[in-house]
């Protein structure tokens, strides 16, 4: 005779492995399911708590010497963002592009690259790691984005800095949402806003910045995967809430479902 | 049937061998404590998730570079791609300076009907349709199974002295290695007091998959541009972010060896005495027919 014990035990393992059938059964399904998606999201939140917790604020992405930089530093996404105003820039050398700084800040200001590369600037040869899995070393320069942000003045309680670009890439759906001009964006928290190897670069591997690589400006976030590093920005929004911008989910890719803390 | 030397005597006779592999009676023992049953399984639909959603990352950028960077400018390893041919498009998978035409399978293969260009097939990846940021999320989430799960076994049988008496190989095991082997080749499984433990192979085996498990959670995580900066030593570990890609991939295709092995000395030994012995923990042990 079997017990009560055994037989809720023996419950267990038929529910235990009925779950687990299931799961695997369904799992296309529930990849797509908005629910499953809530799972999901506490995971992400889950991985960026904890290596929030183990990353003090002072702790550098590793910086590399000459030697090992890429022979060649593959382009990704937008190689060209086209179009009548972009193609000025590139006919001009960028002398009119200006980069605006806006939002809950003090004093909003708007600068050109010829007075961004007269600020104090840092030379950083970093590992540049696509979400895809291949990874590039660069040297890199360009402005501290902390120096642009004391200059600006941070109003209390602001968070993030969103950055807007000039490339539209479209072609890739936005998740279950209506939402799709595809207009490149992204944000990033305190903790990258203020860390020493943040950069509004303008120069890769000691030229200025080319087209495919997000010319004149783009953001450096060493500590995060490659489609945090928008291009070609002009324009920095600080704010405290990104849910308003575009699918609200705070970047292009991550309106597309991929996570908004890219450290892992 | 005149001569039966033995067929007079009038002790039971033992189960014939086929009969014990379909239908395990006799005496038993408890084999698998509850903490070893729990994490068995949970930490075989975690791999089997890993594994499918890592296909599937795979497929994103299905190359494999030695070093600290890696793309498309550089010389991989391994690819697996689809070319266009006189002969229609084909897939390629590449070993060094090996090319192998893995039409089909490997490269180009059908998805929903139509041929289309990815490296691991639908039929092996999780989810089955092409999603690098949905795959991540299966895969992280069964990352953290992984890991809190790995780390509960390591702890639980290193207090209980599992690992130290039941898989850690002892000085006789080491020397019954040859011996070890050829009964392995023959397919002759252990009876009797000797079934009661892990045979040496076992024992390699089972640690074996341990310390892969243990690097595919280390290489996992040098992958991680967050975690690099606050362990830079696991880049010096595995010589860089695309080496421990690398060795990421060849983990867990040692981890897939093993699992072919493990379920093929399943069946072999009885699956069902098996199976049963993970579920309920008791064991019955195999008749010495020598």
């Amino acid at each position: 005779m079997a017990s009560t014990k055994d037989i809720t035990r023996r419950t267990a393992i038929v529910a235990g492995f009925g779950a687990a059938g299931a799961l695997i059964y369904e799992v296309n399904d529930l990849t797509l399911d908005p629910r499953f998606g809530h799972v999901f999201r506490g995971v992400e939140d889950w991985t960026r708590l904890n290596q929030r917790a183990l990353l003090a604020p002072g702790q550098f992405a590793r910086e590399f010497a000459p030697a090992d930089i890429s022979p060649v530093f593959k382009a990704n996404g937008t190689l060209n963002p086209g179009g009548d105003d972009y193609n000025r820039h590139v006919a001009e050398n960028f002398a009119n592009w200006r980069l605006r700084i806006d939002g809950m800040v003090a004093y909003p200001m708007s600068l050109s690259v010829a007075e961004l590369k007269r600020l104090p600037a840092r030379t950083q040869i970093t590992r540049h790691d696509c979400v895809e899995g291949w990874s590039a070393i660069g040297m890199w320069t360009g402005v501290p984005l902390r120096l642009l942000l004391k200059a600006a003045g941070m109003a209390v309680g602001a968070k993030y800095a969103v950055f807007h670009c000039a490339d539209n890439l479209e072609g890739e759906p936005a998740k279950g949402g209506e939402q799709s001009p595809g207009q490149y964006y992204e944000s990033i928290g305190l903790a990258d806003e203020f860390h020493p190897q943040t950069l509004i670069a303008w120069s890769l591997n000691g030229k200025p910045l080319d087209v495919a690589h997000g010319a004149p400006l783009r953001l450096r976030v060493e500590r995060q995967l490659g489609y945090k590093h928008a291009k070609y920005v002009n324009r920095i929004e600080i704010t405290d809430s990104f849910a308003k911008i575009a699918g609200g989910q705070g970047g292009y890719w991550e309106d597309r479902g991929y996570e908004w803390y890219a450290g892992i | 049937m005149s001569s039966l030397p033995e067929s007079q005597s009038n002790a039971r006779k033992p189960l014939p061998t086929w009969l014990a592999w379909c239908w395990p009676r006799g005496e038993s023992f408890y084999r698998h404590r509850a903490p070893v049953r729990l994490a068995h399984w949970i930490n075989a639909l975690a791999i089997l998730f890993l594994l499918g959603s890592g296909l599937n990352i795979f497929n994103a950028h299905p190359r494999l570079y030695w070093g600290m960077y890696g793309a498309d400018a550089d010389t991989p390893f391994f690819s697996i791609g689809a070319y266009d041919t006189p002969a229609g498009t084909r897939g390629i998978t590449q070993i060094g300076s090996w090319q192998i035409d893995t039409t089909g399978f490997l490269g180009w293969s059908k998805y929903m009907g139509a041929y289309a260009s990815r490296a691991w097939p639908s039929w092996l990846t999780i989810p089955k349709f092409q999603d690098l940021a949905d795959a991540r999320h299966w895969h992280f989430m069964f990352a953290w199974i992984l890991a809190l799960n790995g780390l509960a076994y390591l702890v639980w049988s290193l207090s209980t002295r599992h690992i130290q008496k039941d898989i850690w190989p002892t000085r006789s095991d080491i020397r019954s290695i040859p011996q070890s082997v050829i009964d392995h080749l023959k397919l002759r499984h252990p009876a009797g007091e000797a079934a009661k433990r892990y045979n040496v192979l076992q024992r390699l085996a089972y640690l074996g998959v341990i310390v892969l498990i243990a690097l595919m959670v280390l290489t996992g995580l040098t992958m991680s541009p967050g975690f690099d900066a606050f362990f830079p030593w696991l880049l010096n570990l595995f010589g860089g972010r695309q080496s421990a890609r690398s060795v990421h991939f060849i983990s867990a295709s040692l981890i897939v060896l093993f699992i072919v092995v493990h379920l093929a000395e399943v069946m072999l030994a009885g699956p069902i005495n098996e199976v049963r012995s993970m579920l309920s923990g008791r064991y019955v042990v195999p008749k010495d027919h020598s």
